[in-house]
């Protein structure tokens, strides 16, 4: 069985931004765990001779050439955006600290 | 905002023993930015150089810039690092509206520089080794306006305007292991390394490394161990604080110093330092408790799933290395001989960390000893006043231009000291401040000729002596042209004519 646990859930999804209420919390727990075990299935077949690997496809060093292209108008940027002032992004006062 | 207690510098060094780390970002000068083609650059209006990945929209693609990546290598190169065979990019997860996606792209298990060591030379000219843990690449992110509140500043904002034009801006994250051993020498070693790291750079041509512009950002790591006797095992390291926001050489060094005084006195009184990153305040010279480190920093890093691993080949990490530009350690000790400046004359401008200045200005056509004497002098003397970087208030070709003036006789350093501070002030370059300000040398010897005759004519006795051959009393005649003349006259060129008129009666 999984190590998954309730605790780890909700941190997951304080950091988520993601309200779960305590049913979902449990639920989720075990799904998740269902996941984290089949997962781990993989692990029983992988021998040590098969590198890890995060890109099924055999490529690599896909490069663009550093020419600028073609940028949005402030406007177009902007179209999307909640609230603006001027020609900046408007947002509401962060508690936090850049990072 | 309380006032820490501060230990005596000397004393906390006596108790304890500062360990080192410091986190460099070198924002790279590629044309265009990490993962996107919108021109790198920001300062401008507002959300102009932005594409749809810039905004992290939906169905927009990161494609990386392979330009970035050389200058990478070669930095990690410069910077003695082994290069990854493989490295690949990862997400960083957060939730702050300076990147629009809530993740940086960036690099963590797989780094593509790491391994390596940077020679620091000291202000009395030892050299310190900085062990490198590792360089990677990621991205810039976008600069936050906080509108409201008392000072402008995060607490009590009432709402954050966002430009984006610094989002996505490549981004070189140099990690230094843990710097042991640095002991009385650490606020200087501190300015060194952050020093040392900008010639790097500068001497690559891979950013324009203006501290004052955050090309180039230094977050100091430090803690204290208390000393244990000798033969005693060493006590454990301490709990550390990451002051950020240090944005100059000489804040670099004052902010080390402050948290060693800082931390010391904590320590002595019995309390505890808490882990946490530290604002540093350039107006006070202190710093303030910011974020504490907590849950927010679990980051969840996993791989980039819409980038590819970079795999750079043997040829490329050859032909980079072969065109590494000679270290900094290496370029000054040629610099030296080459400018004949004496081994104090070096010092002062290695250590005032003007090299790169004084190299661009004798560049642009000044002679090295005018160029060390303005950089070192007045420039530096204004920067002081104004607490200001050298760098930031004037370029070394308008330095070279103002030395050109004075070598033609059109300015004397009285007026160059005027029409620098024009410069300084925005005022244009040195012949636009000297044609707006009129402050040019008076070169029209008939205009000069005019004043020496009437000085000669107000002073009879004076211009007997010098028929006599006493012509250091030319000295007053001299002086009365020359206060005439407003100062703009070259004194020398007076002094040849007042003799040439007094013998010429």
């Amino acid at each position: 069985m999984s190590e998954i646990t309730q605790e780890q859930v909700a941190h997951l999804a304080n950091l988520a931004r993601i309200a779960l209420t305590p049913h979902e919390i449990e639920s989720l727990t075990s799904e998740l765990g269902s996941i984290v075990d089949n997962v781990a299935k993989v692990s029983e077949v992988a021998t040590p001779d098969v590198p890890a690997t995060s890109h099924p496809i055999p490529l690599q060093n896909v490069y663009r050439d550093d020419v600028p292209g073609a940028t949005l108008t402030t406007e177009q940027a902007l179209a999307g955006a909640p609230d603006h002032d001027g020609s900046r992004f408007r947002v509401t006062a962060i508690l936090g600290e850049e990072q | 905002m309380a006032t820490a207690k501060l230990m005596d510098f000397d004393k906390a060094l006596e108790l304890f023993e500062p360990v080192l780390g410091f986190e460099v970002h070198v924002e790279l000068n590629t044309k265009t930015k990490m993962f996107s083609d919108a021109p790198n650059y920001f300062g401008g209006e507002p959300n102009t150089n932005i594409t749809p990945v810039d905004l992290g929209l939906p169905g927009s693609l990161p494609v990386v810039n392979g330009e970035a990546v050389r200058y990478s290598i070669s930095l990690g190169l410069a910077l003695g690092c082994s290069i990854a065979p493989s490295s690949r990019f990862a997400r960083k997860n957060y939730f702050y509206p300076d990147l629009a996606k809530n993740y940086q792209i960036s690099q963590y298990d797989e780094p593509i520089a790491f391994g390596g060591s940077v020679e620091v030379e000291l202000p009395d000219g030892r050299f310190f080794t900085v062990p490198i843990e590792r360089a990677h690449m990621e991205e810039d992110a976008g600069k936050l306006t906080h509108v409201g509140g008392a000072t402008g500043r995060i607490q009590g904002a009432e709402y954050s305007l966002v430009d984006y034009n610094r989002a996505g801006v490549p981004l070189v994250e140099i990690v230094t292991d843990i710097i042991y051993g640095a002991e009385k020498d650490a606020p200087e070693l501190a300015k060194a390394y952050v020093a040392t790291i900008r010639d790097i750079v500068v001497s690559l041509g891979i950013s324009d490394a203006r501290m004052e512009r955050g090309n180039l950002r230094c977050d100091a790591n430090i803690s204290l161990r208390p000393r244990t006797a000798p033969g005693e095992p060493p006590a454990p390291l301490g709990t550390r604080t990451e002051t950020k926001n240090v944005n100059s050489l000489r804040s670099v060094e004052r902010a080390i110093r402050y948290e060693i005084q800082r931390q010391a006195q904590i320590l002595a009184d019995g309390g505890t330092i808490t882990q946490e990153t530290r604002h540093w305040h350039e107006d006070t010279g202190t710093t303030s408790a910011g974020r504490p480190k907590s849950d927010a920093d679990d980051y969840r890093y996993f791989p980039e799933p819409d980038l590819l691993p970079v795999v750079p080949s043997a040829e490329l990490i050859d032909e980079l290395r072969a065109a590494l530009p000679e270290a900094p350690a290496i370029r000054r000790r040629r610099l030296k001989q080459e400018w004949g400046f004496t081994d104090l004359e070096f010092q002062d401008v290695q250590n005032a960390g003007l090299l790169v200045e004084v190299t661009d200005t004798v560049a642009a056509g000044a002679s090295p000893q005018a160029a060390r004497k303005w950089w070192s002098g007045e420039i530096s003397r204004i920067a002081n006043a104004r607490n200001a970087e050298p760098s930031s208030l004037v370029s070394p070709t308008d330095v070279a231009a103002l030395v050109t003036l004075i070598d033609s006789g059109a300015l004397n350093d009285r007026l160059a000291r005027q029409v620098l501070e024009g410069v300084i002030d925005g005022e244009g370059s040195p012949q636009e401040v000297v044609d707006a300000r009129g402050l040019a040398v008076v070169s029209d010897d008939g205009a000069l000729i005019a004043a020496i005759d009437d000085a000669l004519a107000a002073q009879p006795d004076v211009l007997a002596k010098i028929k006599d051959g006493k012509v250091q009393a030319a000295g007053a005649v001299i002086g009365a042209v020359m206060k005439a003349m407003k100062g703009q006259a070259d004194a020398a060129r007076v002094r040849e004519l007042v003799l040439e008129r007094a013998s010429a009666d």
